[in-house]
């Protein structure tokens, strides 16, 4: 089975881990790949609970305004700062409350396929 | 002509059929198609697109006058097949979009096919009138009725030939099923059930019943904090009604057998490919993810497509594939970027020839692959208006992975990754293929000697 994601597990001490780590940032292209994507971004992988693709995956689709939503997540955080939609505006938790620029276009009416003209 | 049967690859030479769609700067999302299948006889022809239409394609006869045409494809049918729904309780919009469309195989004069979107999953009747009648007693011509009193003979409606008209009808819609999202479909042997598996469940399906369906697969966590996989593709055995298989976010193929009971979540087998420790990194589960899983048309092996290869299993060995196939390896340098750009989420599908001697994948820059299974020899080639002249053969594309690149080659950091080809469908019998580039459908075909 595999590890979790951004754990990395390994077996060796430390000081071979390092050494084999930089031989194999060059001999592994996805490592030097995984280190610019650390560089980048350095609190990556480091979410607890399940996988965050998995969950963006199982979420896919555009989230609305929903008063419920709204105002549990108002009540849950009382006198706080409400939270705004952050980078990751698809991820719905309840707690992000969209604002009108975060709502997509409306869609154009239905039309016939351009294959078929 | 017996697809790759006894063929090199060389000996076939794909050439340019035709192209259909429009020429746009900019592509409308509606248009993307998101799926292509022929049907069992490759009479037909069916692309969806993300605005939930269907167009259906049929092939001419072939004409003696003409014999050059080798039977082109021309629209015999379209309609719209899923509309824009709303999920009120989660405030959820539900795409039209069609995921897949899969035809059952024909019993009578009309023809059959299953689209589904993410929720809900329809069967569509197509067929033909060429006749109409004529001579009511009680209407006009117009419909409208006459008066009776004014009727002083009667005559026999008689049909009379009109202009061929083809019509879509939805004959079953099998909706509330699933809860995530589906990704397969897929007819059985029986032709009396279908499945349909989303992210987490499959559900077996009775097609004269739309009220119930079973639940055969369920991955469910009780807690889903502890989800570490989904079911990503799913397909009948060709032959055998009680056997199915699914793929997963690992990399991993189950094979089920639904006699041994009613809810499949302990596999029959289990493929994996074991992965070296040493060589895991972030990227390595989101590229082992498979997007696509397709049985031989023989049955006796599946293929895989993840991100960056094609894998070909026998069904009777599980502990890895007997054949692996790199489909554009040099994108592992670019991993950072094409995660920062989603591309390492783009979901390739991967089709079998009709002898299986031969598969084909998309790549981006709007290159397809083709592997020989027997020669080993391996051809990349590129869907675009460029190479769009009538029976023009496609040349041969390569990339330049470093060092000098050659005249004709193209530099992996010139690719295009906006334009991917995701979805490509072969003539269940010829050296025919359909291939969905964006918003355009373009079908080549093998050079007529």
């Amino acid at each position: 089975m595999a590890a979790p994601l951004g754990t990395g597990a390994r077996a060796e001490d430390p000081g071979q881990e390092k050494q084999d780590f930089q031989e194999k940032e060059s001999v592994i292209p996805e490592r030097a790949e995984e280190a610019k994507l650390k560089a980048k971004y350095p609190n990556l992988g480091q979410k607890p609970g399940g996988s965050d693709f998995l969950m963006k995956r199982l979420q896919k689709g555009q989230k609305y305004f929903d008063s419920g939503d709204y105002n549990m997540a108002k009540a849950k955080m009382k006198n706080k700062q409400l939270p705004t939609a952050g980078p990751d505006q698809n991820l719905v938790t309840g707690d992000h409350i969209p604002k009108p620029q975060d709502l997509p276009q409306r869609k154009s009416s239905l039309v016939a396929s351009k294959l078929a003209g | 002509s017996l697809a790759g049967l006894g063929n090199l690859m060389q000996d076939v030479l794909w050439c340019f059929s035709q192209v259909k769609g429009t020429i746009d700067v900019g592509v409308t999302e509606a248009d993307i198609i998101s799926t292509v299948e022929f049907n069992h006889t490759g009479e037909l022809l069916a692309t969806g697109d993300k605005g939930g239409r269907v167009v259906i394609f049929q092939r001419e006869q072939e004409s003696k006058n003409q014999p050059h045409r080798r039977g082109e494809y021309n629209v015999y049918s379209t309609f719209q097949s899923h509309e824009p729904e709303f999920d009120y309780l989660k405030s959820l919009e539900i795409e039209e979009k069609i995921n897949k469309i899969r035809w059952l195989p024909q019993q009578n004069a009309a023809y059959f096919l299953l689209s589904t979107n993410d929720k809900t999953v329809k069967l569509w009747k197509v067929s033909e009138r060429d006749k109409r009648p004529e001579g009511y007693n009680l209407k006009d011509e117009d419909g409208r009725l006459r008066d009776p009193s004014m009727i002083t003979s009667l005559r026999v409606p008689v049909l009379r030939p009109m202009d061929l008209m083809v019509e879509a009808t939805p004959r079953r819609v099998f909706a509330n099923a699933h809860t995530y999202h589906i990704n397969s479909i897929s007819v059985n042997s029986d032709y009396e059930t279908y499945m349909s598996a989303d992210d987490l469940r499959i559900n077996l399906w009775n097609f004269e019943i739309t009220n119930q369906s079973f639940n055969i697969v369920d991955i469910k966590p009780a807690n889903m904090e502890e989800l570490t996989e989904v079911i990503t593709a799913a397909e009948f055995h060709p032959h055998h009604c009680n056997t199915f298989v699914y793929s997963s976010s690992k990399g991993t193929i189950r094979l089920c057998d639904m006699r041994t009971a009613a809810l499949c979540d302990r596999h029959a087998k289990f493929f994996e490919e074991p992965e070296d420790p040493s060589n895991r990194s972030f990227f390595s589960e989101i590229i082992s993810s498979i997007s696509d899983v397709k049985f031989s048309h023989s049955g006796r092996y599946i293929m895989t497509r993840d991100y960056l290869t094609v894998k070909v299993w026998d069904l009777n060995m599980e502990n890895r594939p007997t054949e692996t196939y790199q489909v554009h390896d040099y994108l592992r340098s670019k991993l950072c970027s094409l995660y920062e750009n989603d591309c390492i989420f783009d979901k390739f599908e991967c089709v079998w020839n009709g002898s299986d001697s031969v598969i084909m994948t998309g790549s981006y820059n709007n290159f397809f692959r083709m592997f020989d299974r027997n020669t080993k020899r391996d051809v990349t080639l590129e869907a675009s208006r460029e190479n769009s002249k009538p029976r023009a053969v496609l040349k041969p594309r390569k990339v330049c992975v470093g060092g000098k690149r050659r005249k004709d080659e193209i530099s992996v950091d010139s690719l295009d990754f906006s334009k991917k080809i995701l979805h490509t469908a072969w003539h269940p019998s010829e050296n025919i293929i359909a291939v969905a580039a964006t918003n355009n459908l373009y079908i080549f075909q093998d050079k007529v000697n």
